[in-house]
């Protein structure tokens, strides 16, 4: 069994989003980027089960300008077999449903029988693209999952979604993909040796181009501006009985 | 340009979520049907009862009662023909769904929607909520889920007309096995006018019960920061920020919660914010309306002792 992983480069979270109010755009120059959080998880999930002899293969997917190979080298150090980096000659502004449409020509490709990926990517907050895919290609779809028990046949996928009214519980027969949630698993960082071991690791370039996709934007940013947080007055009480008599005088009790 | 509303049913009553779409639903269109994939065909009498909906459609088959996701947007896709728009409220049931009746229809589906500017235009948060976007988008259909804390909750008053589809159910390749529903008589997080919040600076499950007796206090609901979740004082479904729930009740009341950007993102629209923590330094408290600072134990102590 094969597992696709894709992975995407993001701010690196703790950083805080600044706009640039001349381009109308989020600032990404200079700034500390990393792979989105829970990609991580995902490439987690994909090496245990690679470790617990259920996957062949783990191969990594990324798509992005020539700083994109940072993001699938943390992959391979991470310990995914493989790579396929989708090589775009500018920052493209890729939608879900164009990503979609290039992992669906990806995962044809390789045949592969799994894909695992994060829910949402902490730049865009979408929550689009594993649900998309599995439209694209018609595989079972499982989103928000906290865990992933194999069949030990490997023909099916029990998984326990997070939904907002608690966990469900859902079997999916394989072909299948699945969108990881925060608590799944805890990713493991790369070993300084595995950092090097990772440079020899195979990575196949494919020019974005060379795919026939149509990637004219459907949705169009016409601006952006920082909403971050007010600052509030923040007014200084000191017993219990001062707060409920705030609370009252404010009609919020 | 008609709008279709995906209802998301909360047992037989209409989710607060999608009585937000509705609302998002009357600035787009005069026209607004309401779309219910059901196992039971008297759930229309609730949908029916929406104001500002015109016809109510059923779909109705026992399979529906967990619907499978492939088989919800394969159906939901076959019935958009009709229709310019598709909306639902902002939830777990919607972002599942949505994203793939989008592909189906080869649409780029607009998430989260706060405002809505013009027919095609529309304001989305971005990065936890630290950037709000302006986006347009030239898709001759808009699928679209709206926050249900940036809209309204359209109420009762309708008489809609209810129509049942008749469809052949798709096949699916995935089956339901379970649900293990988080049993609160507490106030739901998302509607609450109250709720009360722990952080990790709580320190473990047990003293989490201080939060719940406070917020039984207050008839609050109870929140949690991702820190809390991930140490395992309460699950996950309690959690508020960029990854788990959005809130704006009229108080919220932060108990040892730091504030990470992904926290605030989840709760900066609330009316009143209370923060108790020892930290001076903390960004909640730059966000409070009211600060205590103070070691939450004696707080919590002294609020849960206290004759309202």
């Amino acid at each position: 069994m094969k597992i696709i992983i894709p992975v995407k480069r993001v701010l690196d979270p703790y950083t805080q989003a600044r706009v640039n109010k001349q381009t109308q755009q989020v600032d990404l120059t200079n700034a500390k980027m990393a792979m989105n959080p829970f990609c991580e998880i995902a490439v987690e999930e994909a090496l245990t089960l690679k470790e617990s002899g259920s996957a062949s293969e783990t191969i990594a997917v990324s798509i992005g300008t020539d700083k994109t190979v940072d993001t699938l080298r943390t992959a391979l150090a991470m310990g995914v077999d493989r790579a396929i980096f989708i090589k775009t000659d500018s920052e493209l502004d890729l939608q879900p449903l164009h990503v979609a449409k290039i992992l669906a020509n990806i995962i044809k490709r390789e045949e592969a029988e799994l894909v695992i990926m994060g829910k949402q990517a902490v730049d865009n907050d979408n929550n689009q693209t594993g649900q998309m895919l599995s439209g694209l290609i018609d595989y079972s779809l499982g989103t928000f999952i906290s865990k992933f028990d194999l069949s030990s046949d490997a023909s099916s996928v029990e998984v326990c979604r997070e939904i907002d009214s608690g966990i469900e519980t859902r079997k999916l027969n394989l072909p299948a993909i699945v969108t990881v949630d925060l608590r799944l698993n805890e990713p493991r960082y790369a070993s300084l040796p595995n950092i090097m071991k990772a440079r020899s690791k195979p990575m196949e370039t494919l020019e974005l181009s060379s795919l026939g996709i149509d990637t004219a934007p459907r949705i169009k940013v016409v601006s952006v501006e920082e909403s971050g947080t007010k600052d509030r007055a923040s007014k200084q009480i000191s017993s219990a009985e001062e707060l409920f008599t705030e609370l009252n005088q404010m009609g919020v009790l | 340009m008609s709008a279709l509303i995906l209802i998301e049913l909360n047992g037989s009553e209409v989710s607060a979520n999608s009585r937000a779409a509705i609302t998002a639903a009357s600035q787009l269109s005069d026209s607004i049907d309401a779309l219910v994939l059901t196992s039971d065909a008297s759930n229309s009498s609730s949908v029916a009862a929406l104001a500002g909906v015109n016809t109510v459609k059923m779909i109705v088959d026992d399979s529906l009662e967990n619907a499978n996701v492939e088989v919800a947007s394969k159906l939901i896709a076959d019935v958009m023909s009709d229709y310019s728009y598709l909306i639902s409220g902002s939830s777990t049931f919607s972002k599942n769904i949505l994203p793939r009746v989008g592909a189906l229809l080869d649409v780029q589906p607009i998430s989260d929607v706060c405002e809505i500017k013009s027919n095609n235009t529309f304001v989305r948060p971005l990065y936890a909520g630290n950037v709000m976007a302006t986006v347009e988008t030239s898709d001759e259909t808009i699928v679209m889920t709206v926050r249900a804390t940036a809209f309204e909750h359209s109420g009762d008053g309708g008489s809609a007309s209810v129509e049942t589809l008749s469809v052949t159910m798709p096949s699916s390749n995935s089956e339901f096995i379970s649900l293990q529903e988080s049993e609160s008589e507490r106030p739901e997080l998302t509607t609450a006018d109250r709720i009360v919040s722990g952080g990790r600076g709580l320190g473990s499950k047990e003293n989490f019960a201080l939060i719940e007796q406070l917020a039984d206090k207050l008839d609050a609901a109870i929140g949690a920061s991702r820190a809390a979740v991930d140490a395992g004082f309460i699950s996950n479904d309690y959690q508020v920020g960029q990854t788990g729930k959005v809130v704006a009740p009229k108080l919220y009341l932060a108990v040892g919660i730091s504030g990470a950007i992904q926290h605030l993102a989840g709760m900066k629209d609330s009316q009143v914010i209370v923060v108790i923590n020892n930290d001076p330094d903390a960004p909640m408290s730059r966000m409070a309306d009211l600060v205590w600072q103070v070691d939450l134990f004696d707080a919590l102590n002294e609020l849960n002792a206290y004759q309202v």
